[in-house]
């Protein structure tokens, strides 16, 4: 198939593994400057949309592809045999989005094993009929000869996690803007930045992006899930008792959450001096608590139902706790 | 062997470091297997130095401050007493004993409470055993048991046919 492809295009190739398909779709949501793209760039593989098998990408030279642009998390070890087989192929190899950057809402998994998984899913959900409790196997023999399914594993990791990564576009999916921005950038020959830079965002919180109304003395004696307030369209989420992840979010998506009324879920990750995004988070919320007793801070807390899928929620494989223990 | 456990503290430096100073020159016996990190706030104690502390090998995390009230920068051990709580809290979701982590309030004059403290504390530890968090925190060769023995040559989005 190389002959088909014109030497002088850039050729992308855009890949999902543990994802929703969003990322995908959110190429798409370029609208008509899709056109500006595959007149700059031709699409090798990109299994969404064009039928073009995993065969052909083996038979690919290393580095033919430019720029591939891998969206999701690795759950499977066909996420990581492809991760890897692109990485051989790709020159430059992005993480597209908060599953492939650090793990995104499929990480949210790591809080259960395989197992407990596999036995919901496969015996105990209401609607499932199992008796002979038939899972599925990742190699079988039949007449007509060997039938095999990826092996998924026991946690969820994030590309960089087991390929090394070029650059990190972030966000749940990332907005088509930034995407535009950063291949605009890319097809003009600019300087690219260091190796293993976040592109398409900022260095700083969004918060400083934000345009709601912030005090300084932010004083919360309970907090409350989006649908027991009514938000008054204004104020800070946190002033109001939301969590927000606001403060430890990294800006770039234009507070597109915020600007419709809802707090940030921290998608774009944290800005790059954080280690932990949870943490942060976890510290920040913390300090608004308008209690001092052990007793009363603690009934405050209780009103924050789930600090992991809140403080983590798309962050948890890269948190330094990335799985929940069962001892 | 008897296991002797990992704990790392940070104490503040007006209150609890100078406390714990005083337990040594004092000549006051306490547990040896805590590594003393000196901050100059309890209030600076980010949750974020005892998840490393962890993931770096810690089996115990102890925090202490002034004396509430006493902070000399006002309000620094209320923060910390208030990400105390929901530093347990998530650790107890992320299945971590919640008891590997301490807070208390340690005052300059008080050596002899530091000692008390940290012997106390290390019995704790040692009753829990060893962490494995920093063993099961590490990526490499954690994917799945099966996948040490078998791997699938090739994978496919539906089952693959060999011949
Ligand atoms: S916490 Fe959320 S609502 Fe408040 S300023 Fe930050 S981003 Fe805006
Ligand atoms: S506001 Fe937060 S959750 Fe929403 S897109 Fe931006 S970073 Fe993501
Ligand atoms: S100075 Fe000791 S707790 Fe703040």
């Amino acid at each position: 198939m190389e002959n088909e492809v014109n030497k002088s295009k850039l050729k992308l190739a855009i890949y999902w593994g543990a994802a929703c398909g969003g990322c995908c779709v959110s190429v798409l949501d370029v609208h008509e400057h899709l056109f500006d793209i595959v007149a700059a760039a031709d699409l090798v593989f990109w299994p969404i949309a064009l039928d073009i098998k995993y065969k052909d990408v083996e038979a690919m030279e290393d580095n033919f592809i430019d720029i591939t642009l891998f969206n999701g998390a690795i759950r499977n070890s066909e996420n990581e045999h492809m991760a890897n087989l692109l990485r051989q192929k790709s020159n430059v190899l992005v993480a597209y989005g908060s599953c492939a950057h650090l793990g995104g809402i499929p990480g949210l998994a790591n809080m259960s094993t395989r197992e407990s998984l596999f036995e919901r899913v496969y015996e105990t959900s209401e609607s499932t009929i199992n008796p002979e409790k038939t899972r599925p196997q990742t190699r079988v023999e039949v007449p007509e000869g060997i039938l095999t399914l990826p092996e998924m594993y026991d946690s969820v990791l994030a590309l960089d996690q087991v390929v090394e990564v070029d650059y990190y576009i972030p966000g749940c999916p990332p907005t088509s803007d930034r995407l535009l921005e950063v291949f605009t950038a890319i097809v003009s020959g600019s300087q690219l930045p260091p190796k293993g830079t976040v592109i398409g965002a900022q260095e700083k919180p969004l918060c400083d992006e934000c345009e709601r109304k912030k005090s300084e003395n932010k004083l919360v004696k309970r907090f409350f899930r989006p649908w027991e307030i009514e938000d008054d369209g204004e104020t800070c989420f946190i002033e109001q008792g939301l969590i927000c992840q606001g403060p430890a979010t990294r800006a770039g998506c234009g507070f597109r959450c915020i600007q419709g009324n809802a707090p940030c879920r921290g998608c774009y990750g944290p800005t790059s001096d954080v280690l932990d995004p949870g943490a942060k988070m976890l510290s920040a919320i913390a300090t608004v608590i308008d209690a001092d007793s052990p007793e009363e801070i603690a009934k405050v807390i209780e009103t924050i139902e789930d600090p992991v899928g809140t403080f983590y929620r798309t962050s948890l494989p890269h948190a330094l706790l990335r799985k929940k223990l069962f001892n | 062997m008897e296991y002797n456990p990992t704990i790392v503290s940070f104490l503040c430096n007006w209150c609890s470091y100078t406390g714990a100073d005083l337990a040594g020159t004092s000549r006051m016996k306490y547990a040896s297997n805590i590594r003393v990190i000196r901050v100059m706030c309890s209030g600076r104690i980010d949750p974020t130095f005892v998840l490393k502390a962890f993931t770096e090998g810690a089996d115990g995390v102890l925090l202490c401050g002034c004396h509430p009230g006493d902070c000399h920068y006002h309000e620094g051990n209320y923060k910390c007493l208030r990400r105390f709580h929901l530093l347990q809290k998530y650790l107890d979701q992320m299945g971590v004993d919640k008891k590997r982590i301490r807070l208390e309030w340690i005052s300059a004059s008080e050596g002899k409470e530091f000692a008390e403290l940290a012997n106390e504390f290390s019995e704790t530890i040692k009753k829990l055993g060893k962490s494995n968090i920093k063993e099961e925190m590490k990526v490499e060769d954690k994917k799945s048991p099966e996948s040490a023995v078998h791997r699938p040559a090739r994978m496919g989005l539906q089952s693959t046919v060999e011949s």
